[in-house]
């Protein structure tokens, strides 16, 4: 602005100083912005507060009824039979876990594949297209991916394995690990993306090759956030429903077969929540217990990822 | 490996020492030289022999291509989409854009140390690893010993041997700009490109950057891009003025200081622009 002060018939800090004291009421603003933010916030740690609670007191109500003991070491999960019902967790466990690794088996190679490709050797054109491809398949609706499961998956491995079930473990461990691995090649590729490149002229100018740089250089660098994305990816495996609940079955089976029917810990409780089991009955405190076990490994998980990324931080 | 390529022995060098010095072997030979980044004309038809065992350093103001020239020489300036060259750099008489020339090979033998200290965020002792281990060195003994004689050569042992476990951001810029030294000594390559290694130091630290780089001219050729004129006057044995891509003077550091042939060339030195 080419004001003259010769010209000029206001004075700009005159100006400010009108202003400002219309801003009074502002500055009140100002005052009253971060309590509401704090307030805000608070609301979600009181849920979460809320929940936990929730979830201890039915879990210990649940623990009146059936001992811990038969909890955790029987190895029958019959809550519905009336004369020798058993309510041992460790079936419904058997059947999270077997989803879980195979969802990891099939996700973690593949997620850490494309993100180093995508960080690494894929061009800026390239990067831009595939990116959100893949967060497109983190948006399907997981019950779509439950029917895909059962109705596309499982007739094609049947073809191959004839023993397999129609309900089993390995159709929607294969599938979640497909839900997955976006999350992972999604999370670690921006992991990847933040090493500085100084850091990869550095390699680069020693004779490394590409592929060395990568592997070397940048992989170690950004471990912290490829292994928090594993850990945040699998722990979304252990709590996934609706796939589990269409294609794995509802028959609880303690053993490392992948190919015959099985209930994982979420599976039971849709099961419950479907059927009419009564409030007060013993099966209703199951799901709180069943969710609290199931609460408990997402928090080891969580508690896991954060000692693993802090133990093998490497600082830049 | 192509012989002419191989370090040279022993004798050859002490003969090319014991003669005059414009017999010095020649490491690079640029030979019209140009370069574009995309319709940008960033260096013109250069034509620089640079010699063994001779600080070469490279001067002018910003933006005249002496960075784009040193990162042409180990072809650092391929990471840049978009660039073409046209002309030949021959290192040890290979020309380094031939299509079998591999830039891994090349940059073995080529050590690089950049602007802002680099070092990987591992442990000191495993960035001066780096460069023997991604070759195939594995023997721990010998990488001991490569540690050592990386960490002396860069004038950095002292201070860092006993925390050889420490992560190297531990360290402050200058000991981490040794340390890059160091990384780069490490897989005993016959040139070193140095791209303003002192820009982002303080003042202690950079003169003893430039001691060693002194020290190690006796093994090495040495070719700096500075812009501390100062700097190039102090360590240089030959110096050459960049200005918009083109090379306007190369000769004797001492002869371009006091007697400049070209009037850019002493307007630049005595600080009439740039």
């Amino acid at each position: 602005m080419a004001l003259q002060k010769s010209s000029n018939t206001f004075s700009i800090q005159e100006m400010i100083r009108e202003k400002k004291n219309k801003k009074a009421k502002k500055l009140q603003i100002e005052k009253i912005v971060p309590f509401l933010l704090l307030l805000t916030a608070i609301v979600s740690v009181l849920t979460t507060i809320g929940i936990v609670f929730t979830l201890i007191a039915e879990t210990f109500t649940f623990f009146t009824k059936v001992s811990i003991t038969e909890f955790l070491t029987a190895q029958k999960w019959y809550p519905f039979s009336e004369t020798n019902g058993a309510f041992g967790i460790l079936p419904l466990i058997s059947g999270t876990l077997k989803v879980s690794i195979i969802a990891a088996i099939v996700a973690i190679p593949i997620g850490l594949a494309s993100a180093i490709f995508l960080s690494e050797y894929a061009t800026d054109r390239t990067r831009r297209t595939i990116k959100p491809i893949l967060e497109v398949l983190a948006g399907i609706p997981t019950i779509v991916y439950g029917f895909f499961a059962l109705t596309f998956v499982t007739p094609i491995l049947r073809e191959v394995i004839p023993s397999l079930e129609i309900f089993n473990a390995l159709s929607p461990g294969i599938v979640i690990g497909i839900m997955i691995t976006p999350m992972i090649a999604s999370l670690s590729e921006d992991a990847m993306s933040s090493v500085p490149n100084s850091m990869r002229e550095g390699a680069l100018a020693l004779g490394a090759t590409k592929f060395e740089v990568a592997i070397k250089v940048v992989l170690p660098a950004a471990i912290s956030g490829i292994i928090a994305s594993i850990v945040l990816a699998i722990s979304r495996a252990i709590g996934e429903t609706m796939i589990v609940a269409v294609a794995g079955g509802s028959t609880p089976n303690l053993n490392w077969d992948v190919t015959g029917s099985i209930q994982t810990m979420t599976a039971y409780i849709v099961q419950v929540s479907q059927g009419d089991a009564g409030y007060g009955t013993t099966i209703y405190y199951s799901i709180y217990a069943v969710g609290f076990t199931l609460f408990l490994f997402t928090l080891i998980m969580n508690l896991l990822a954060q000692f693993i990324s802090r133990r093998f931080r490497e600082e830049y | 490996m192509n012989a002419t390529i191989v370090k040279p022995t022993i004798e050859a060098v002490m003969n090319h020492n014991n003669s005059k010095q414009s017999a010095k072997a020649i490491v690079y030979k640029t030979s019209g030289l140009n370069l574009w980044y995309g319709e940008n004309h960033a260096l013109k038809e250069i034509n620089l022999d640079i010699h063994e065992n001779e600080v070469t350093a490279i001067i002018g103001p910003s933006g005249c291509g002496k960075s784009t020239y040193i990162k042409t020489l180990n072809r650092m300036i391929e990471l840049v989409p978009s660039v073409k060259t046209s002309g030949t750099i021959e290192y040890r008489g290979r020309n380094i854009f031939n299509k079998s020339y591999s830039v891994e090979e090349l940059r073995t033998r080529v050590g690089m140390v950049f602007q802002k200290p680099n070092p990987f965020p591992k442990s000191i002792y495993e960035n001066v690893t780096y460069g023997p281990k991604i070759h195939g060195i594995k023997d721990k003994r010998i990488l001991d010993q490569i540690v050592e004689e990386s960490l002396k050569g860069a004038a950095i042992w002292d201070e860092v041997k006993d925390r050889l476990n420490e992560n190297a951001f531990g360290l402050s810029g200058g000991q981490q700009q040794r340390l890059c030294i160091a990384r780069c000594l490490a897989v005993e390559p016959d040139v070193i490109l140095m791209d303003e290694p002192t820009s982002a130091l303080d003042p202690i630290s950079t003169l003893k950057v430039e001691e060693l780089v002194q020290e190690l001219k006796k093994d090495f050729s040495i070719i700096i891009v500075t812009h501390n004129m100062q700097q190039a006057a102090r360590i240089s044995d030959k110096t050459a003025f960049f200005l918009n891509g083109e090379v306007i003077e190369f000769t004797n550091t001492d002869k371009i200081f006091s007697t400049p042939l070209d009037k850019r060339t002493e307007d630049y030195i005595t600080g009439r622009f740039g």
